[in-house]
């Protein structure tokens, strides 16, 4: 097991006294980038960032600079930054807001330099206080600092920005329900055809929405160029990413590493990672890109963090969310849990994803609670194929977002890999684990 | 044209504007193609043409293929919600399963709406659908007429799977005076919400929650207030949202129908009239694509409430008078036979000197019993005194002679001007269309009242004018004359704006009915603005747009068959077709064989002032209510008590009627008779009979047909097809319309007069289906189509009957397979049996034009009228209008009258579920007016006017303009009617605070 030591590119400054202000982040190099992306043009920035390869980090890992390119031209554009990371198990944007706030602002200028965006608006998640404070914190001090406002650093170019709070609707994470939400609207994911944001985005102009971690890249590629960071990674997933690990391991949390160099076994086992299973237990199965993806088991550790390795194996790596569950987890369990946060973050807008979550997450907590019947578990798989039609991987979408085609692949891969602990749990009338702590207090 | 000012912003409009911009709010519309190029698609391995653009759902409807659909309307923009109509398209992977009804058609696309996948979707949605929604069919309203039942037996699955609890919520709760929701039976839609925020601006219910605890609910301790909120019934898929007075009614499969045309205001919305058991309990709008969309307002949509009144008049009435007391309108009303009544009729009217009857109202009266009747004064009573307004309308013979243009045209014209009042109120379905128009399409609409109106936050520009100055306004806006300072109240620069787009616009794309049948360069929507001022004014300023080179008009007057009246010689100096009475009294003399009666002709308020002089020893009131519908109230209290004998052909004992009818003759309804209905338009289009009248009311037209009988004349005139073949015969405008057209089933829509305004067939022009398909309870709607002709037997009418006992039954026999080809039925094309042109006019006289207006144009720079009252000097050369602060006396205000939806109007009134509808009575007036008498907001007051005065409670209100007092005219209790003063130019009301009472 050999782990790459690639230079921190959007973390370096995690852990830094005071990282989130200005004096920490002028110290440390900051705003740097972006005077030297004043001083191209913004097509050669745009340029710069196509030829780096910047896959988008916020799940779908889609190519920016080609997300850019896409642009309807008119006036105005809109730059929208994704900071409503809500998903469970996904913290690495609350990090990088949080510790580092002037990266965030200065990759949206040149981002919004590049594309020509007249407004740039950070949506950052509702509960994310600390995140919202520090980063208009920081705003205020970028606009002092005139890194943000009329004629930045005097290069004639001026754009302004708004940290926006979210309200707590998971929903708003999709780039058209966050559209409609700054919009002063109900969070609805909006209909494609025809609302593509770089067509009719953001009061009908052509958006770019871009995740806080793609942008946080920008800096560092403007200022140390392009080749540097495409030399990182392999494929089309170039430099770093941050993974966020989480479960039942002995070292959760962020790791930046290089993109598609590391594999699952490197991640979870590594000393400078995760340093293995908490208590020394077995690797029962994990989580490789969010609880939207289908699970892997133990037979899958040796796979690389690539997007393209993983889509491979029949999972994604989404917004590099890893958690991992050992030999005490009840899948059940787990599954019914993931089921209920997408029944409570539904939106009600489209009929499987509204109806569907509910009827599952209840059925899943029959199942747990050791009221299921044999005939659940196929019910469940139908249910799942009305919600995604062949429950496959990548999902057949049906339904206006992505969050339907969410629900299925944890109860799925609970029911295809662990059919026995569903059989268990329905024919011994109950869970066989270890009773739920959280089943108390807040989360009964 | 003026030299533009420096940084003057055209105010935009339609051609090159991206789509979208236009509309108000975030997101716009997803632009429909203008191209017109038609695209090939293979539908289920078939190849089908569609417009490019167009959603899928539609195009695949119109050639046949039903795709089962909840969320989809084709009047409102697609969210894909319900994922009903989720079919299988081909992309580069292959076919996946996407939505029909916002996925537009392209070239070459290939689409399977019947297949494994597709069924197993359906399927699947039914069942998410159902799984939380309570199966109560048996007590739902719906139940029987309800989409869900129906699609779940034609596409869902069998049995449930579901054996969790369901949700549950509180219900029905009413949210609105007329509206209750039962959230457990809401399946997310959205149709409601849409409704409320897209198509009537009243963004008042929304989705609450979220996931499956969504629901649909106003803000929270706010009701739903609109016009408009029957539709959201009707356009509800389910049981979740009910109207009160059609809850627990009626079962559909009780129901019978006819399809007609709503009577309550000028519009002509085409309904559905359904009843049970021969009472009517229920109106559905019908997708009438030149006029309503569906839509009804609500009074339109539950006033047939009035109906089953048990107040309805039944019989008629005659007045016992006291021995000893020799005048009218004493002694009491008691029932009596037709016979005694119309005996005493004919005794009154035998030797008549026709100069001294009068014949008032008549705009509920259907166009044949208008005809008639207009016939019968002017033959047979020998008078020329007759008029279907009441000096609450415009002067026929302008409205007579203005080049029209249909409502499509006004919605497509380059530039609107409303000159009318509140629409949103008064004519509110033609409110939805303008609405339309400007949101969604960028019309520029200038807006000239004298108040806010609920158009006015749409408009480009808002006009709003100084009472008493409107011709000043209007004179220096189509005047080239350099604007150089306020006129009327109205800042320079709103004039300038308005006077560079007034000839802009002029001649830029024709006129309406001129040959190419397209939109006119200006439309005008013309009414009344204010009751307050009188009408001559607007009159001219009408005269005065007419000038603007390609400039047609759309009448707006609220009242019923108004126009129709109107058209057909019911107002004083015009003849039956638009014909002035001198240009046609060769032709009518000689068609109606009689010489027409000679002199000056007194309109409705002369004919009031003749009688309240004793000038008038027969009045009739044709549905005429002075006392409520005058202007000038105190007038119509004198005529009516000064009037030698007064004849009332009523519905209900109405106010008028009880002081003054001698004799009372009750009349047949709409849907109680047959007859033809004319809009503003000008669309004439048919009323089917759906019920018997209540007791021996009859229609107006035999009343007339019988007293002529009675009086020894023979009008040669016995049914309502006998009254349509002679009006076809003798009048210009209606020549070509046989009623064998009306009826027909190209004509559901009606027919514009005269034939040829609207040449240019509409792009799609297709007969619509029998209904929405989503609405279609079901029911075979009749086509409509006359009855056999029903002899008028004068001998035996003690006892009449407007038709055989059971004619109206023919309405409800499915005429062949058109009509019963049910939803999903794709519409036919008119074409090849387009109405036949107009005749050569083979000596029909001529129909009135518009003429130049009688006022010289304003001098330059100082164009405004005289206010009485030297309210002001107004308008500082270069000023901009703001230094134009009223320095008249500080407690007078000028009077707006304005007529809520909600009144104290008969029907209204007599509708149990609306009658406590109407807004509160108060005076409305600036905060800074009020401020400056000292009066607090809501403070008790006493308004006088030189005609009376009223107690009631003035409230700021900061929409109305400075030195203006709003006041509805016609509340129960009360309203302007008390304080107008006719003869004046404008009304000042002094306002004083009083002391209330402990």
């Amino acid at each position: 097991v050999t782990v790459t030591q690639p230079p921190r590119i959007v973390t370096s400054r995690l852990g830094l006294k005071e990282s989130w202000t200005l004096r920490s982040y002028l110290g440390s190099g900051g705003y740097q980038g972006l005077r030297k992306a004043l001083a191209l043009s913004p097509e050669e920035v745009h340029q710069a960032v196509l030829a780096a390869s910047l896959l988008g980090r916020g799940g779908a890992g889609f190519d920016a600079g080609r997300k850019w390119g896409m642009l309807r031209k008119a006036k105005p554009v809109y730059l929208v930054v994704n900071g409503d990371e809500s998903e469970p198990a996904t913290f690495k944007d609350h990090a990088l807001m949080e510790g580092d706030p002037h990266q965030l602002i200065e990759g949206s200028v040149i981002c919004a330099y590049a594309i020509g965006a007249d407004q740039v608006f950070i949506y950052v998640r509702g509960e994310m206080a600390l995140a919202q404070e520090r980063l208009q914190m920081a705003l205020n001090e970028a606009y002092e600092h005139g890194a943000v406002g009329n004629d930045i650093f005097g290069s004639g170019f001026s754009v302004d920005i708004v940290v926006h709070p979210g309200a707590g609707a998971y929903i708003c994470g999709d780039e058209t329900a966050l559209l409609e939400s700054l919009e002063g609207k109900r969070g609805f994911p909006r209909i494609k055809p025809p609302y593509y944001p770089a067509v009719m985005g953001l009061y009908g102009a052509p958006t770019v929405v871009n995740n806080v971690e793609t942008l946080s890249n920008l800096p560092w590629i403007v200022l140390n160029g392009p080749a540097q960071f495409s030399a990182l990674g392999e494929g089309t997933s170039r430099g770093t990413k941050i993974l966020a690990l989480s479960g039942r391991v002995r070292r959760p949390g962020n790791y930046e590493v290089e993109f598609a160099k590391v594999t699952f076994r490197d991640l979870i086992y590594d000393e400078s990672l995760g340093s293995g299973i908490l208590d020394g237990k077995e690797l029962k199965a994990f989580i490789p890109g969010g609880v939207s993806s289908p699970w892997f088991g133990p037979d899958q550790l040796d796979i690389t963090l690539a997007n393209s390795e993983i889509a491979k194996a029949g999972s994604m790596a989404g917004s590099g969310a890893v958690t991992v569950m050992d030999e005490s987890t009840c899948v059940v369990r787990m599954a019914w849990r993931i089921s209920r946060f997408y029944h409570r973050e539904s939106c009600g807008q489209c009929t499987p994803c509204r109806e569907g979550s509910g009827w599952v997450e209840k059925i899943m907590r029959r199942i747990e609670d050791g009221h299921g019947r044999v005939s659940d578990l196929d019910l469940l798989m139908d249910i799942c194929d009305n919600i995604s039609p062949g429950v496959t991987w990548p999902p057949a979408q049906t339904t206006i977002c992505p969050l339907g085609p969410s629900i299925p692949p944890s109860v799925a891969s609970g029911i295809r890999m662990f059919r026995d602990e569903y059989l268990a749990h329905v024919q011994d009338g109950g869970c066989p684990f270890p009773p739920d702590r959280l089943r108390e207090g807040v989360y009964a | 044209m003026p030299e533009p000012a420096g940084g003057l912003v055209s105010l935009g409009g339609r051609p090159g504007a991206p789509p979208g911009v236009a509309g108000a709010t975030g997101t716009p519309l997803p632009a429909p193609p203008a191209s017109g190029t038609t695209v090939t698609i293979t539908l289920d391995g078939r190849q089908v043409s569609a417009p490019e653009g167009e959603v899928l759902i539609a195009a695949a409807e119109r050639a046949g293929t039903y795709i089962p659909r909840f969320c989809y309307h084709p009047r409102m923009k697609p969210v894909g919600m319900c994922r009903m109509c989720l079919v299988e398209v081909k992309g580069p992977r292959g076919y996946s399963l996407s939505p029909a009804c916002y996925l537009p058609v392209v070239d070459g696309m290939e689409v399977v709406t019947k297949s494994e996948p597709v069924k197993k979707a359906q399927d699947g949605i039914l069942e998410f659908l159902l799984i939380n929604h309570p199966l109560d069919c048996p007590v739902c309203d719906k139940g029987g007429e309800c989409p869900l039942q129906d699609q779940t037996l034609a596409y869902g699955p069998g049995e449930t799977r579901f054996v969790e609890e369901k949700r549950h919520w509180d219900k029905p709760v009413p949210i609105s005076p007329l509206i209750l929701i039962d959230r457990e039976r809401c399946i997310q839609c959205a149709r409601c919400t849409r409704f409320a925020e897209e198509v009537a601006g009243d963004p008042a219910i929304d989705f609450f929650s979220r996931s499956d605890s969504t629901e649909v609910a106003p803000a929270p301790g706010l009701p739903f207030t609109s016009n408009f909120s029957g539709n959201i019934v009707q356009i509800c898929p389910v049981g979740a949202l009910l109207a009160k007075p059609y809850r627990f009614k009626a079962r559909p499969w009780d129901l019978e129908q006819v399809e007609s045309t709503c009577t309550y205001c000028a519009v002509g919305c085409r309904v559905a009239a359904q009843s049970s058991a021969d009472q009517v309990v229920r109106f559905i709008g019908v997708d009438s694509d030149p006029v309503n969309w569906g839509w009804l307002c609500d009074k339109g949509r539950f006033g047939f409430e009035a109906l089953n009144s048990p107040e309805r008049l039944a019989q008629p009435l005659v007045r016992r008078v006291a021995p000893g007391n020799g005048t009218s309108g004493t002694g009491e009303l008691v029932e009596a036979s037709w016979t005694e009544a119309m005996a005493l009729v004919t005794e009154r009217l035998k030797g008549l000197d026709g100069s001294r009857v009068g014949v008032i109202g008549g705009a509920r009266l259907p166009n044949e019993d208008a005809y008639l009747w207009a016939k019968f004064a002017r033959t047979v009573l020998r008078t020329g005194n007759l008029d279907a307004q009441l000096g609450d309308g415009l002067a026929a013979d302008l409205l007579a002679s203005l080049p029209r243009a249909t409502i499509d045209q006004v919605c497509q014209a380059p530039l609107i001007v409303t000159l009318a009042p509140d629409l949103k109120e008064e004519l509110p379905v033609l409110y939805l269309r303008l609405r339309h128009a400007v949101v969604e399409t960028g019309a520029p609409l200038i807006e000239i009242s004298p108040a806010p109106t609920g158009l006015s936050s749409r408009a480009a520009l808002r006009l709003h004018y100084r009472p008493g100055e409107l011709l000043a306004l209007v004179q220096t806006i189509c005047s080239t004359n350099q604007i150089k300072g306020g006129v009327a109240g109205v800042p320079a620069q709103d004039l300038i704006r308005a006077q560079v787009a007034v000839h802009e616009a002029a001649g830029k794309v024709g006129t309406a009915g001129t040959g190419n049948g397209g939109p006119p360069s200006i439309a005008v929507v013309l009414g009344r603005p204010s009751l307050a001022e009188p009408s001559t004014k607007v009159e001219e300023a009408a005269r005065w747009l007419g000038q603007l080179p390609g400039s047609a008009f759309l009448p707006a007057l609220r009242r019923s068959n108004v126009h129709g009246a109107i058209d057909l010689g019911l107002a004083p100096g015009l003849l039956p077709g638009r014909v002035g009475l001198e240009d046609g009294r060769g032709w009518y003399e000689q068609q109606w064989g009689v010489p027409l009666p000679a002199g000056r002709q007194l309109g409705g308020l002369e004919i009031l002032e003749a009688a309240a002089a004793g000038r008038m020893d027969v009045l009739f009131l044709l549905g005429a209510d002075p006392l409520a519908d005058c202007p000038d109230q105190g007038l119509a209290a004198r005529a009516l008590d000064r009037a030698g004998y007064v004849v009332a052909l009523d519905t209900f004992a109405t106010a008028s009627v009880t002081r003054a009818a001698d004799v009372v003759l009750p009349v047949a309804m709409y849907t109680e008779r047959r007859g033809s209905f004319t809009n503003l338009e000008g669309r004439v289009s048919w009323l089917a009979q759906k019920v018997t009248p209540p007791g021996t009311a009859r229609p107006d037209w035999m009343v007339a047909a019988e007293l002529a009988s009675r009086l020894g004349v023979n009008m040669g005139l016995a049914s309502l097809d006998d009254i349509w073949a002679e009006i076809e015969r003798v009048s210009p405008l209606h020549q070509g319309l046989s009623q064998a057209l009306l009826v027909s089933r190209q004509s559901r829509n009606g027919v514009v007069v005269p034939l040829g305004l609207e040449t240019a067939e509409p792009e799609h022009a297709v007969v619509p289906p029998p209904l929405d398909p989503m609405a279609d309870p079901g029911i075979a709607s009749a086509e409509t189509h006359p009855a056999p002709p029903v002899e008028l037997s004068v001998a035996g009418m003690g006892v009449g009957r407007t038709n055989a006992p059971g004619a109206g039954a023919e309405d409800l026999q499915a005429q062949g397979g058109a009509a019963a080809a049910g939803p999903g039925a794709p519409g036919e094309r008119l074409g090849g049996t387009k109405p036949p042109a107009p005749k050569e006019p083979g000596g029909f006289p001529p129909m009135l034009h518009l003429g130049p207006p009688r006022t010289d144009a304003p001098p330059t720079g100082k164009a405004r009228s005289k206010p009485p009252g030297g309210s002001g000097s107004s308008g500082e050369p270069g000023g901009s209008g703001s230094s134009e602060e009223p320095a008249g006396p500080p407690l007078a205000l000028k009077l707006v009258a304005t007529r809520p939806m909600w009144d104290g109007g008969t029907l209204v009134q007599r509708s149990p579920s609306l009658g406590g509808l109407h807004p509160a009575l108060e005076l409305r007036a600036n905060p800074e007016d009020l401020r400056r008498l000292a009066i607090p907001s809501g403070a008790q007051v006493r308004a006088s006017s030189p005609r009376g005065s009223a107690l009631l409670p003035a409230v700021a209100d900061p929409r109305v303009p400075l030195g203006v007092a709003v006041l509805p005219f016609n509340l129960p209790g009360g309203g302007a009617g008390q304080l107008i003063d006719g003869a004046s130019e404008t009304t000042e009301v002094r306002i004083e605070a009083v002391e209330v009472a402990p």
